[in-house]
């Protein structure tokens, strides 16, 4: 089964008798690590030339952002408790714009998003609330009105064939009024269920907050090196062990970071109220990283989004149920945009006719694309929705501690997107140059 | 019907045709496109079909592949009566098309582009490791040497890669007819010679290829037996060594030869 294609990457060097002295050996070894290194680097600078830079301008973006803000509000911006309440805010949007990365893939668009999550929302406090319902029961029902939508939505443009701007747009209207009638003008519907509250309010205890650590870690770490297993047992190129250690350290590195400072005591009157410990929506936030990212890169399903996004007409004789993808992509589009709308109506404990509006929903698509989603569809990750999250949310969250006006964070706000979706389309034309789009 | 087509492939070898279609009419409302058509399709052979632009090779083969359904005709396989409905019956045939724009995704890579539709293992665990092994085999069995790795996305690929890609994927599931929808068109020298050595391996390994095409000297070059079309005719399909250039232009051009002006079976056998 072997092709001549398998990189010998496993293949020791000779190894002389025992008593070979260990020192040539691991003089040998470090040699070895230093050429694969280079070589792991060389490859990745090649792609990145080639126009396929992936999330790398957001992550420079945000350590950017990070750097600045920390530079300029070193005592409030670095806290613990900013941090926590970074991730809080930013939420909501992220799920959101993980959602709408499904249908942006196949270059569709989904205006009403950020509606339909608060419609969601306000389902749940319907049912929940005011009508009592189990909580279990509630919030299934709010993650099926989702549903229902992204089907309503997928149905008009996939069979009617409506383009998706317009259908989505006339929802983007229709639910702020759907909203306003639910709840009434300039009203609310609390929550006061503990379960919904604590969703984005709450932290989890420590002891879960570093065995979710651990299992991230191990999970990642296990799954990838599986991978590679399989792959050289069949003869197939893989990628070094030694990058694998590389990137699962960084995970590690980060994950431990992350836990570690959110462990931390960061209530400002500790003695009044311990706050310490994950927050519980980046559970939330982590499980649905990984289902979503499973369906869009291990299933026949998430295949055939990316056939359609880059070539509707081949996926369509290659037997691909077009209209099909379409339809359940909107559908899996407007559930967790649900779900994001129920994060950001638990966050201000109450829902109301403004939930998932404004700005919501231009945050979500900007986080995509900031991410490395493409517009154009065909190219896009799960991840990108989370890192052009945090970018975003950075910058609200930055400027609003140096006590900037609103205006100026909408501006700022606007430039990143304008440069994130600059950086898109340059790449993009690399890539054409280099025959790598 | 001016000639029959069935007496002049009636001077073929005697084994059975792996696809045969016997006066096959198709019309797209008022406008007959195919008007009694017949083909003969062999193992190990490839048969070109030639004809004028709007001669009807499009939706031959759109028949065949089952995209149309024809109006009527026969469709035998194997010797056998068979249905084609959809394309899906077509492939259960083992009848394979590769059409002109090729129906790739871009942004897949090889091996994802060849498995497109029909991926292996189960719908919700993909089994990456085993489609690019048999991808490779598949490659490696056509002698493909030009595709450094099958992971490689197809947007990166040359003209005459992506050919062999779109090539590979119909011969990927035992296919035993390949239909190739002017595969050069689009290519350069070099990549075309690739291309139509590839196309005569393929006929080689006991295939049945149909290979429509425009310019003659690859016919002349790859091709066993010369199907022409002319204005939704079959009105010839001979074996290559039997006819010259300037026979297939004339038939392609008028849809008759001087020869046959001169043969009894026209009817107008008066000696000149």
């Amino acid at each position: 089964m072997s092709t001549p294609t398998a990189r010998a990457t496993r293949g020791h060097a000779p190894e002389g008798p025992k008593g070979t002295k260990w020192r040539f050996r691991v003089a040998d070894r470090l040699r070895r690590t230093r050429t694969e290194l280079r070589d792991i680097l060389r490859a990745y600078v090649e792609r990145v030339r080639g126009g396929d830079v992936g999330s790398l301008p957001a992550i420079l973006g945000l350590i950017v952002l990070v750097a600045v803000f920390s530079a300029l509000e070193p005592e409030s911006f670095t806290s613990a408790l900013n941090f926590a309440n970074l991730i809080g805010q930013s939420a909501g949007v992220m799920v959101i714009a993980m959602g709408l990365v499904f249908v942006l893939l196949l270059g569709e668009i989904d205006l009403s998003a950020g509606v339909t999550g608060g419609v969601a929302a306000s389902m749940l406090g319907v049912v929940l609330t005011e009508q009592g319902w189990p909580v279990a029961l509630s919030l299934l029902t709010a993650l099926l009105t989702g549903t229902f939508i992204g089907a309503c939505l997928g149905v008009f443009v996939a069979k009617v064939g409506i383009p998706s701007f317009v259908v989505t747009l006339a929802a983007f209207l229709g639910f702020q009024g759907v909203m306003l009638q639910v709840i009434g003008e300039g009203g609310t519907i609390g929550y006061r269920d503990e379960f919904v509250l604590k969703l984005n309010n709450g932290a989890m205890p420590l002891w879960l907050g570093w065995t979710l650590a651990g299992v991230t870690i191990a999970g990642y770490g296990l799954a990838t090196l599986l991978t590679i297993r399989r792959r050289r047992r069949e003869g197939l190129v893989s990628q070094p062990l030694l990058l694998w250690a590389l990137k699962t350290g960084a995970l590690a590195a980060v994950v431990l970071a992350v836990v570690g400072y959110l462990s931390a005591e960061r209530s400002p009157f500790p003695d009044l109220k311990s706050i310490k410990g994950v927050p519980n929506v980046l559970l939330v936030i982590l499980l649905l990283v990984v289902v979503l990212s499973y369906l869009l890169t291990r299933t026949s399903w998430g295949r055939h989004i990316y056939a359609v996004g880059g070539n509707a007409e081949a996926a369509r004789r290659a037997g691909i149920n077009v209209a099909w993808i379409r339809i359940s992509c909107f559908m899996v589009s407007s559930s967790v945009a649900a779900i994001g709308g129920v994060l950001l109506a638990s966050r201000t404990n109450s829902v109301s006719p403004q939930t998932g509006g404004n700005e919501t929903l231009l945050y979500a698509v900007g986080a995509a694309v900031i991410g490395g989603t493409s517009l154009f569809g065909g190219k896009g990750r799960v991840t990108d929705a989370v890192i052009g999250g945090l970018v975003i949310a950075v910058v609200a969250n930055g400027m609003g501690l140096l006590n900037q006006p609103a205006g100026v964070v909408f501006m700022v706000t606007g430039v990143v997107l304008v440069f994130a979706a600059a950086v898109d389309a340059l790449s993009r034309r690399r890539a054409a140059s280099t025959g790598r789009a | 019907m001016s000639v029959p087509a069935t007496e002049l492939s009636a001077t073929h070898p005697s084994d059975q045709p792996l696809l045969s279609l016997r006066g096959v009419h198709k019309s797209f409302g008022a406008v007959q496109v195919l008007q009694g058509v017949d083909l003969d399709v062999r193992a190990g052979q490839v048969t070109a079909l030639v004809g004028d632009n709007g001669a009807g090779k499009s939706t031959l083969i759109k028949g065949v592949a089952g995209i149309h359904v024809f109006d009527s005709g026969d469709y035998f396989f194997e010797g056998e009566p068979v249905k084609v409905h959809g394309p899906k019956d077509a492939n259960a045939l083992g009848i394979e098309v590769v059409y002109q724009d090729l129906a790739l995704c871009d942004n897949l890579d090889v091996v994802q582009n060849m498995f497109l539709g029909r991926e292996m293992g189960p719908r919700v665990r993909l089994d990456e490791t085993t489609m690019e092994t048999r991808a490779r085999e598949t490659l490696d069995g056509l002698s493909v040497r030009t595709l450094q790795s099958v992971r490689t996305r197809v947007a990166s690929l040359s003209g005459g890669q992506r050919q062999t890609v779109a090539i590979a994927r119909a011969v990927l599931w035992n296919s035993k007819i390949v239909i190739l929808d002017e595969p050069t068109a689009a290519l350069g020298v070099a990549q075309t010679e690739q291309v139509l050595r590839l196309v005569r391996r393929l006929a080689d390994r006991g295939l049945g290829v149909v290979l429509i095409s425009h310019n003659l000297n690859e016919v002349f070059q790859v091709a066993d037996d010369i199907a022409v079309l002319y204005l939704g005719h079959m009105v010839a399909q001979v074996r290559k060594d039997d006819v010259t250039r300037a026979d297939v232009v004339e038939l392609i051009t008028s849809g008759a030869t001087q020869r046959d002006g001169a043969a009894p079976m026209n009817g107008n056998g008066v000696a000149r």
